[in-house]
């Protein structure tokens, strides 16, 4: 008999293999998939963003994690949707337009998922009215604008600026190297990320709020 | 591969202000002659680049040209580099571009007729090719913009020609952060030699149609990224060196193609690379820190020709603007390896000692460009068959070079970054004898979504 602890040490090891095989088994033996991701899954990624914030692993080596956590989700996600549970947040990020740097924004997309978002990626160099197309679409509880650039700032602030001219209910949050608290407060943005790692804290409390 | 040995092969030879092959600028600098000069850099604040605000674009690169060199003078300085790094809309519209190029020479000339400063202006394109994405390489309205500032920007009179080209960074970020040593070296020494080859052999050209120097490349996208997200505890520092040591065959193409430096800024692969080819180069350390932190504030002015703050924003300090204080800071520095030289060859080396000896011990992206690391990864390199095994060859020397440092007591590395050599090792072993069989493997195994194998000379895979 499997149980939700092997699987949940399987995803912290970074073990794909043995994350398909536990999910398989556990999901035969009928336990429920939202278990599966509230009990093993996001406690998991828990863990290792934790170890990550503490400078104990690499992102590699949480990224491996990830992925075995993508494996698992791969079974679990269709049973999800048959059953009609839906994530708990829905997040769009993008890099914004004019602006080709993505890896902080890719980590952050990572972070999020492994907290249990539903996350929709944007891509880089992404225009305001793009974000604005897709959130009519998806209707996130959250959006993540990132910048590298002091020159493509500003189209952070138009962004930010098109977004809430939706109307639409949801909490905005930007980072990247030369944005600042100040900043955000500045554009109008909810929360302020100095890192990828604070980037599930920082959504939790601005969505909690 | 071009070279077959190395320029300079002792350690004790490869010495700030001094390269085999120096250049001389029109006004009389002479670059890696005996000398360190400053190179400054600068960018805009927070302002978005578009028509209507090229008004106050103007203003503030007159003020930066202005000021800075009017400083420049004030402190006597032998000479001074400016080099312009263009913003995206800068190359995507040449115009937009050759304006401020423009502005720079006036202010270059004004400041050589009324103080008599001897200046140049070191022209760096930005690679636009990648805002297609995948990135169409060889064709394409970025492709043709970024040759039109080439070729204007050359014909109006900037003496060097620079770029941070991107060739390969479609795979490499990814490969960065999942640590993964073989995209590592397919994106570097396949994909990114390839591009190298493509650009540099259009960029030597233009220089030479108008009497300017092409002056190099460097795998900032690559090996400086590395370099940040070790710096934030993102990568293994371990894994970041192996990184560096690799990018210097990437960055070696341009002068296989004929470019003759000085080297740009933020190649910290440039000390490998002056060992081999013996031309000059720039460098950032400490007096970068206002665009990017890094390991070897002090070991980088050791080998360098030119000596620069990689880039800050025109904006105010208590001092004055920014570009101006970061004159004044580069100036004092050069200032003082120049006054060890002219205290003859045991100063200066006792000067390169210091700077090494001050950084190299603390971490190994440090120790990487010693001179006696540089030497020695040189070396692998110019003794390899081609670029895919001087990929290798300079890994595994890295990784040598680290490992004895290590037990010797002379390298400050835990274990949680001394684990990785072994993995980093384990993966090189892995590899296979040719550059034929590896394109193989990996075409297999990359997203080949992110890039246009076509525009690599790699075989596009037929899916069925």
């Amino acid at each position: 008999m499997s149980n939700i602890e092997d699987l949940r040490t399987a995803v912290i090891s970074g073990k794909r293999k043995d994350a398909k095989v536990l999910t398989t088994a556990l999901l035969e033996q009928g336990i429920a998939p939202e278990r599966l991701l509230e009990d093993a899954l996001i406690p998991a990624m828990t863990v290792v963003g934790d170890k990550f914030k503490r400078n104990e692993v690499f992102v590699p080596e949480m990224l491996v994690s990830a992925r075995a956590m993508k494996e698992s989700m791969k079974l679990i996600e269709p049973k999800l949707i048959e059953a009609g549970i839906k994530p708990k947040y829905k997040a769009i990020i993008g890099t914004v337009e004019g602006d080709l740097h993505d890896i902080g924004k890719n980590l952050v997309a990572t972070m999020w998922k492994g907290a249990g978002f539903d996350v929709i990626d944007l891509g880089v160099n992404v225009t305001p009215s793009a974000f604005v197309d897709a959130i009519e679409t998806h209707e996130p509880d959250i959006v993540g604008l990132s910048a590298l650039l002091t020159t493509t700032m500003p189209a952070m602030r138009e962004t930010v600026a098109a977004v809430k001219a939706t109307g639409k209910n949801f909490k905005i949050v930007i980072g990247g190297a030369p944005v600042t608290q100040t900043y955000a407060d500045e554009v109008g943005a909810d929360g302020y990320s100095p890192d990828a790692a604070s980037a599930v804290d920082l959504a939790k409390s601005v969505l909690a709020a | 591969m071009k070279y077959t040995s190395l320029t300079i092969s002792d350690p004790d030879q490869l010495i700030y202000g001094t390269a085999p092959h120096p250049i001389t600028t029109k006004h009389g600098m002479v670059i890696g002659g005996g000398m360190i000069y400053p190179e400054l850099n600068f960018t805009l604040p927070n302002i978005k680049i578009e028509k209507s605000s090229m008004p106050e674009i103007r203003r503030h690169y007159q003020q930066i040209v202005s000021e800075s060199l009017q400083r420049a003078a004030e402190l006597e300085s032998p000479g001074v580099v400016l080099e312009f790094e263009t913003l995206p809309p800068m190359t995507e519209f040449p115009e937009f571009g050759m304006d401020i190029v423009k502005i720079l020479l006036d202010g270059i000339e004004e400041a050589h007729g009324k103080y008599g400063l001897k200046a140049s202006l070191r022209c760096t394109p930005n690679d636009n090719r990648e805002f297609i994405r995948p990135p169409i390489m060889r064709s394409g309205r970025y492709w043709e913009a970024m040759l039109e500032l080439f070729e204007k920007s050359a014909q109006a009179g900037a003496e060097f020609l620079s770029i941070e080209s991107v060739g390969g960074k479609e795979l490499h970020d990814d490969a960065l952060v999942n640590g993964d040593l073989r995209e590592v070296i397919f994106s570097l020494c396949v994909m990114g030699v390839r591009d190298m080859k493509f650009l540099w052999d259009h960029i030597v050209p233009i220089a030479n149609k108008h009497g300017v120097y092409a002056a190099g490349d460097t795998a900032c996208g690559f090996g400086n990224t590395a370099m940040v997200l070790a710096e934030r505890q993102m990568i293994p520092k371990s894994f970041a060196t192996v990184v560096r040591a690799i990018t210097a065959v990437r960055s070696l193409v341009a002068y296989e193609c004929g470019a003759v430096g000085p080297g740009k800024d933020c190649g910290y692969e440039n000390p490998i690379l002056k060992a081999i080819t013996g031309f000059p180069m720039s460098m950032e350390g400490k007096t970068a820190a206002c665009a990017h932190l890094s390991p070897m504030g002090n070991l980088a002015a050791a080998t360098a020709d030119l000596w620069s703050n990689e880039s800050v924003q025109n904006i105010k300090l208590l001092g004055g603007m920014a570009p101006t204080c970061y004159m004044e800071q580069l100036i004092y520095d050069c200032r003082l390896f120049n006054q060890a030289s002219s205290d003859g060859p045991e100063a200066a080396l006792q000067m390169r000692n210091w700077l090494v000896k001050s950084d190299a011990s603390l971490d190994p992206q440090a120790l990487i460009i010693s001179p006696e690391s540089s030497v020695a990864i040189a070396q692998a390199i110019v003794s390899a068959d081609d670029h895919y095994s001087a990929g290798i060859a300079s890994a595994r020397e890295a990784i040598r070079i680290m490992r004895d440092s290590s037990e010797k007591g002379s390298l400050k590395m835990d274990t949680r970054e001394s684990a990785w050599l072994d993995r980093m090792e384990d993966e090189l072993d892995d590899l296979p004898d040719t550059e034929e069989e590896f394109i193989e493997e990996m075409m297999e195994d990359v997203d080949t979504d992110k890039f246009v194998p076509e525009d690599y000379e790699l075989p596009v895979l037929l899916t069925v």
